[in-house]
């Protein structure tokens, strides 16, 4: 199988790295670049687990290679969090309501979560809950992590409050 | 002010926030990778098995050949006729189920190791596959083990005269027949090991996704003879487990026997498809229920039979009678049953095994009582509410029929309250003009207890081999006054290092961030039976706290030495110990003189180990639900979900309240979503996450908890272990709450999971709304 040259940048670091042209970009991030934050959960693309952003946006890195992303600037869960370690708004919002247990799924979320307190739109119930159902998670029914989403996005001022409140699905 | 009861965030987030956990493919890294080739047929005959042609020089391939000598996995039940049905950890000659691991392939890396598993020249000449219990209960039908006659791997049988003339004389006997199909509890980190050889020692060092890593290494020291201290287990971070993650699975010999045999390191992480295959399946169960009643609703005999479809071999150390056996001791659930007949089967097939899944039979025990006492109210023509009360336990202690101890519990106080936060006269209201327009919405209740933090004498009752249950604490200060305590229970996701610590800080007056959690690692904690059956906040909280009380005696007597004081009038408070005059020490001090001068002080160190090994107690809980059910898609819509719950004191709510609604998640997947559907020749139909379909946040709601705190004496702390009871009660209440909803069709539901297609079936199959 031929093995590729690849450059990007990871959390602004720039990374050249040899691959073959079959390993997923989680692989690549994992294996080729040390960063065991991404983490697999099914390969399928179903569960979000290896959620990363590609040029700002959320990609499964389970479903694009290592070589697709040739130029283009990742970021991954070890980006989030300061150099000395403190957390960022989302972050310390998911401890404060435990919107994790066993921490296999949180970095898809949080990189999910990330971009959309990044997006133009405001969130309010409605696409909070639509866009969050993208991954999944096995331990907390949900509930910790929209509320976490929702108050880090009150916290940064991305929360719209004149928006109605409807049941789920 | 005490750190018990506080919602302390968690000391496990930080890390796992960064994305700095360590998982078990973290660790694996540069280690060689192993795949296994997994059996395409449920039933047949091993005609031939080859390696891959033109296998490279640094790949290998291990076959039962290969682990010749190697025993085989065979735990033991003493009591219900059980048979000790034995599982190769690599078969010679046989398979029994799809995804069986047949083969292992080994090479440098992932990529090149899944082509050489393709490239495997297998062989098998296939059988006949017993897949339903109809199948394999079929007069005459082939046997999957030769030593289960009828393929019942084990039954369990009580037969009471009384139940006879209880239903011969009762004016109303009712009965339902339920369906609980296949679940796998689907943890998002699927399993993973990764064994590494140490060639100073000649050790090796398992790391790897599971809940009980003291009985892995014992487990897996077994069956391939060697000592026992040869081999360390680690269990780090661990995604989730929920039951799936006790077993001894074959994988993990192999990789121990890879690495001692080959010196290196090899790894297995396993991908979602052979989870959803090959780990281990749960709640394939089929229950006749009957209850003989009183005209007034009392219950006066209950009869069960109970049927699990246990797959093809007997997960070590539960072994296969987990599931109907729990059904049989434990369905008189929290109502007073004068007299109970039952029998409990296990059955047989060329499917994956069964082991315990969060609340193990429980959900499909609480789905047949409740569905049970719902019927039986409409048939006698009283609330269901009335039938409820007027049967739940109200006196405490109680014996139960099947020999069980309830402790105190608040089985009609959390109906009250479930009842009282409902509203029903509004909701009967609300439902009828609903109707009227064609809508159909429903309310189902569910109560149930659970039992929880049961130690060894719970265990030896069901006659296992290995009987689990006690729990051992080493507990140590250390010269810089940090408390250091091991722990032998092995948490995947609950917050035990936060939960834990509370409880130590409290009877040292520290904080807990001066208590630090050691787990999930043979080398440094003390023997243990790790984390499930909601038992590690009981029992390893109990030996902590005791743990704890004799550390604080040891500081007492060393301030006493220091204050000139009595030893019994000092008390630690506030990182202190403080004497009655007021004069204290700064208890990190006095760990420092204690260790660096123990010329001044008896005794010359800061370490206890303490054990407890609890009968058990009950927790409870009444969920409540209202439904919307679309007649015509079928698709059910939650509107609202409640939990009123007992679970004696709460260590820590955030963490508390977590357990509940992730397990009442699981709950509703279970009534409403997941099911793994084998096709008619034993293949799996399911075998992504998008087939088996666990619920996402579209479709779990907001669940409001309440809770009662009932201090019982069966425990030390006075909290009741509450890891399960989420999914305990969902499928019942779901299930009452969508017949409910359907009572206009003459609808029932008695299968779960209710999906769309079932749901319309019934409907279809029903007489127009009347």
């Amino acid at each position: 199988m031929s093995r590729h040259t690849v450059a990007f940048t990871v959390n602004g670091i720039a990374r050249r790295v040899e691959v073959e042209a079959r390993r997923t970009l989680a692989e690549t991030l994992r294996e080729n670049c040390g960063l065991t934050g991404t983490h697999v959960g099914c390969e399928h693309g179903v569960c979000g687990a290896c959620t990363v952003l590609v040029d700002d946006v959320p990609l499964r890195s389970c479903l694009i290679f290592g070589v697709q992303a040739e130029g283009a600037s990742i970021r991954t869960v070890e980006g989030l969090a300061a150099p000395d370690g403190a957390l960022d708004v989302l972050q310390q919002a998911f401890q404060d309501h435990h919107g994790l247990q066993c921490g296999f799924c949180t970095p898809g979320f949080l990189m999910l979560g990330t971009w959309m307190l990044e997006r133009s739109e405001r969130l309010n119930e409605d696409s909070l809950r639509e866009i969050l159902s993208s991954n999944l998670c096995r331990c907390t029914g949900y509930q910790g992590i929209l509320d976490a989403v929702r108050a880090a996005a009150r916290t940064l001022g991305r929360w719209d409050d004149d928006a109605g409140i409807s049941s789920p699905a | 002010m005490t750190w018990v009861g506080r919602s302390l965030r968690r000391f496990e987030d930080p890390a796992l926030l960064r994305g700095e956990g360590r998982f078990t493919a973290d660790v694996a890294i540069g280690a060689r990778i192993v795949r296994f080739l997994r059996s395409p047929l449920a039933c047949g005959r091993i005609v031939s098995l080859r390696p891959p042609p033109d296998m490279p020089a640094d790949a290998l391939f291990i076959t039962a050949a290969d682990l010749n000598g190697t025993a085989t996995i065979r735990p033991m039940l003493h009591r219900f006729a059980y048979r000790p049905v034995e599982q190769a950890v690599l078969p010679a000659d046989r398979v029994h189920f799809v995804g069986q691991a047949i083969a292992a392939i080994v090479a440098p890396t992932a990529e090149l190791a899944e082509d050489l598993l393709e490239a495997i020249e297998l062989e098998v000449e296939a059988e006949t596959a017993l897949v339903t219990m109809d199948d394999a209960l079929r007069p005459g039908a082939a046997l999957v083990h030769g030593i289960a006659h009828g393929n019942v791997a084990v039954e369990g049988i009580v037969q009471s005269a009384e139940c006879d003339t209880a239903f011969v004389s009762a004016p109303h006997v009712v009965e339902i027949a339920i369906r609980s199909h296949r679940q796998n509890a689907t943890p998002m980190e699927a399993r993973a090991g990764c064994a590494a050889y140490d060639r100073a020692t000649g050790r090796v060092r398992l790391t790897a996704s599971v809940q009980m890593p003291h009985m892995l290494r014992t487990g897996i020291a077994e069956l391939l003879g060697m000592p026992e201290s040869d081999l360390q287990v680690i269990a780090p971070d661990v995604g989730g487990g929920f039951g799936q993650k006790m077993a001894l699975f074959p994988e993990y010999a192999v990789l121990v026997w890879l690495a001692r045999h080959h010196r290196g390191d090899f790894a297995w992480i396993e991908d979602r498809y052979e989870n959803l295959i090959a780990s281990a399946h749960s709640r394939d169960q089929a229950h006749v229920l009957r209850g003989a009643f009183a005209d007034d609703g009392t219950l006066l005999g209950l009869e069960a039979d109970i049927l699990a479809n246990v797959g093809a071999f007997s997960a070590y150390p539960t072994t296969c009678g987990v599931e109907p056996l729990m059904a049989f001791a434990e369905y008189p659930g929290p109502y007073k049953v004068p007299a109970y007949s039952a029998r409990a089967r296990g059955v047989l097939t060329h499917t994956c095994p069964m082991a315990p899944y969060r609340g193990v039979s429980r959900p499909v025990i609480t789905f047949g009582l409740e569905r049970l006492m719902d019927r039986a109210a409409k048939a006698i023509g009283i609330d269901a509410v009335a039938i409820r009360r007027r049967n739940l336990v109200d006196a405490f202690p109680h014996q139960t029929v099947t020999g069980l101890t309830l402790d105190d519990a608040s089985y009609v106080e959390t109906l009250d309250d479930a009842v009282a936060l409902l509203d029903i006269p509004a909701f009967r209201a609300r439902q009828a003009a609903a109707r009227a327009e064609g809508r159909y919405l429903g309310l189902g209740l569910a109560v149930f207890n659970e039992r929880t933090g049961y130690g060894t004498p719970a265990f030896a009752a069901r006659g296992m081999g290995i009987v689990p249950g006690y729990e051992v604490v080493d507990i140590a200060m250390t010269p810089g006054g940090e408390v250091e305590v091991r722990i032998g229970a092995s948490p995947h996701g609950q917050g035990l290092r936060t939960a834990l610590a509370q409880i130590v800080a409290d009877r040292l007056g520290l904080a807990p961030d001066a208590i630090r959690i050691i787990h999930g690692d043979t080398d440094r904690t003390p023997y243990g039976w790790g984390s499930f059956a909601s038992r590690a906040t009981v029992i390893s909280g109990g030996a902590c706290q005791t743990a704890a009380d004799k550390l604080a005696v040891r500081l007492r007597a060393a301030a006493a030495t220091v204050l000139q004081a009595r030893a019994e009038e000092i008390v630690l408070r506030d990182g202190a110990a403080i004497a009655s005059n007021g004069s204290s020490v700064p208890i990190a001090a006095l760990a420092r003189q204690v260790h660096q001068r123990s010329d001044l002080f008896e005794g010359f160190n800061l370490a206890e180990t303490a054990s407890y090994d609890p009968a058990g107690t009950f927790s409870n809980a009444c969920h409540a639900v209202i439904v919307e059910v679309d007649a015509e898609t079928g698709h059910v819509r939650i509107e609202r979900y409640l939990v009123v719950e007992d679970a004696g004191r709460i260590i820590n709510p955030l963490i508390a309240d977590g357990q509940v609604r992730g397990g009442v998640a699981q709950g509703i997947a279970n009534a409403l979503f997941e099911e793994v559907i084998y096709a008619e020749d034993g293949n799996i139909l399911t075998g992504t996450l998008a087939d088996y379909t666990p619920p996402t946040a579209a479709e779990i709601p907001a669940i409001e908890i309440h809770h009662r705190e009932t201090i019982s004496d069966a425990t030390l702390t006075g909290a009741k272990g509450l890891g399960e009871g989420g999914s305990i009660g969902a499928p019942a209440a779901i299930a009452n709450a969508i017949s409910d909803a359907l009572a206009p069709f003459g609808i029932e539901i008695t299968e779960i999971p209710a999906t769309p297609p079932r749901i319309r079936a019934l409907i279809r199959a029903a007489q127009a709304p009347r």
